[in-house]
């Protein structure tokens, strides 16, 4: 428990998706106008990423990686097939947001109706691709076995919701400040997610 | 050759690098553009992987753009592009080891990078092959000048080198100047890209927002 603990926290805070790694960044600047929107987004990237994780996890441990085609019988044990996991995992992403969106839309049409013209947007969404990609990097370093990375996926879906609906909250109270002209828009934005990062810096030395 | 680089095609290629910009105007493409500039190295060469990719996926859509149906055409764009960046993060493994570890995922992350979506989409699918490359040329390029810019600054303010060689001789240590660790923080990006954003719309009036 604590083990899910301290991930949890530890991709919230310390490795945050969009402060550290900038991952997802294109649909946070763009869709961080107001916080009810932002929210819906927040949500639906949660939700992608929870359920996408798993899977790829399951990919790369029982297909993509050195001696996972084992399963198959002897003549497979030495198979390397990780030059493929990227195909692989944006296909899985791409069919995971599909399939998402038909379930939510045959079982809950009111949530549908919030997030629907968020899924297909998602599938190109960095965060969740940066959140496979990370996965596979820190299997057996800092994430072991299934609880680690469910915890693992529904922090950083945590941590990226968090960081849009504090943009898009400061977004709207910005709409009555006086900022020089060229820097309006774009520019002021991007200073304060860099003011937000250098704020999201003091968990960095964070141990739990 | 006149009919090659008409005024046309100039314009598709000029466009992007300035007024057009892919990073600072049409906002495509931020993720990899920040993350990976601490140093020149890692920029110059996330840069050029960016231009090889967009200018080759451009080309290829646009040749099938006839074929492809309409309804699945994010699928086949996907595939294309996957299929390019892991030729290019394999080439990269085999000849430069270092930066591609320097790079870690963002090298596969060019995948999900919107530039190359949005370009497919708003250019490859309905333009003839050659002006489709140049576009992509075009936007790999203003994508790659941002990445040096920004990278130039964090590793000479945050490093004191360029490309690894000390730039900042050692009488000014001496004198007291010391780096400045901050910028080798992740939200330096940020900031410094917030800069070129400035003196670009200082300078174009019709580009500034109400």
């Amino acid at each position: 428990m604590e083990n899910f603990a301290s991930i949890l926290v530890k991709s919230i805070f310390v490795d945050n998706m969009i402060f550290a790694y900038f991952l997802g960044m294109c649909s946070y600047l763009a869709v961080s106008k107001n916080v009810k929107t932002s929210l819906g987004l927040g949500i639906a990237v949660v939700f992608v990423l929870f359920v996408t994780l798993p899977v790829n996890y399951l990919l790369e441990m029982y297909v993509l990686r050195e001696g996972a085609l084992s399963w198959l019988g002897p003549k497979f044990a030495t198979l390397d097939l990780s030059f493929l996991s990227l195909i692989l995992f944006i296909a899985v992403i791409a069919a995971i947001t599909q399939l998402v969106e038909m379930v939510i839309e045959r079982f809950s049409p009111s949530l549908y109706n919030s997030l629907g013209i968020f899924l297909p947007l998602i599938a190109v969404n960095c965060a969740i691709m940066g959140g496979s990609l990370f996965m596979q990097q820190r299997i057996g370093s800092q994430l072991n076995g299934m609880g680690d990375v469910l915890a693992y996926a529904l922090g950083s879906g945590i941590g990226w919701l968090l960081a849009i609906v504090g943009l898009a909250a400061i977004r709207e109270k910005m709409e009555y400040s006086d900022v020089p002209k060229p820097l309006r828009g774009l520019g002021i934005t991007f200073i304060t997610v860099a003011l937000m990062g250098i704020a999201f810096m003091c968990f960095s030395g964070l141990k739990i | 050759m006149g009919k090659l680089f008409s005024n046309k095609t100039k314009e598709v290629f000029v466009g992007p690098l300035n007024k057009n910009n892919p990073v600072t105007i049409q906002v495509l493409g931020i993720c990899s553009a920040l993350a990976v500039t601490a140093k020149l190295e890692p920029a110059l060469v996330m840069g050029l992987s960016v231009t090889i990719i967009v200018a080759f996926a451009n080309v290829i859509i646009s040749l099938l753009r006839n074929t492809i149906p309409g309804r699945i055409r994010i699928i086949v764009q996907l595939v294309v592009v996957a299929a390019l960046v892991t030729v290019v993060s394999e080439v990269l493994k085999a000849f430069a080891y270092d930066v591609s570890v320097q790079l870690s995922v963002y090298i596969g992350l060019i995948i999900t990078n919107c530039i190359l979506m949005g370009r497919l989409e708003a250019f490859a699918m309905s333009n003839k092959p050659w002006e489709s490359f140049i576009d992509g040329l075009g936007n790999g390029i203003g994508y790659a000048w941002i990445l040096i810019v920004v990278g130039f600054f964090r590793e000479l303010l945050g490093s004191g080198t360029l490309l690894g060689y000390k730039v900042i001789p050692q009488a000014f240590y001496d004198a007291g100047y010391s780096n400045n660790g901050l910028m080798i923080l992740p939200p330096m990006a940020l900031i410094l890209v917030a800069c070129i954003i400035w003196v670009q719309r200082a300078r174009n009036k019709e580009l500034q927002e109400k």
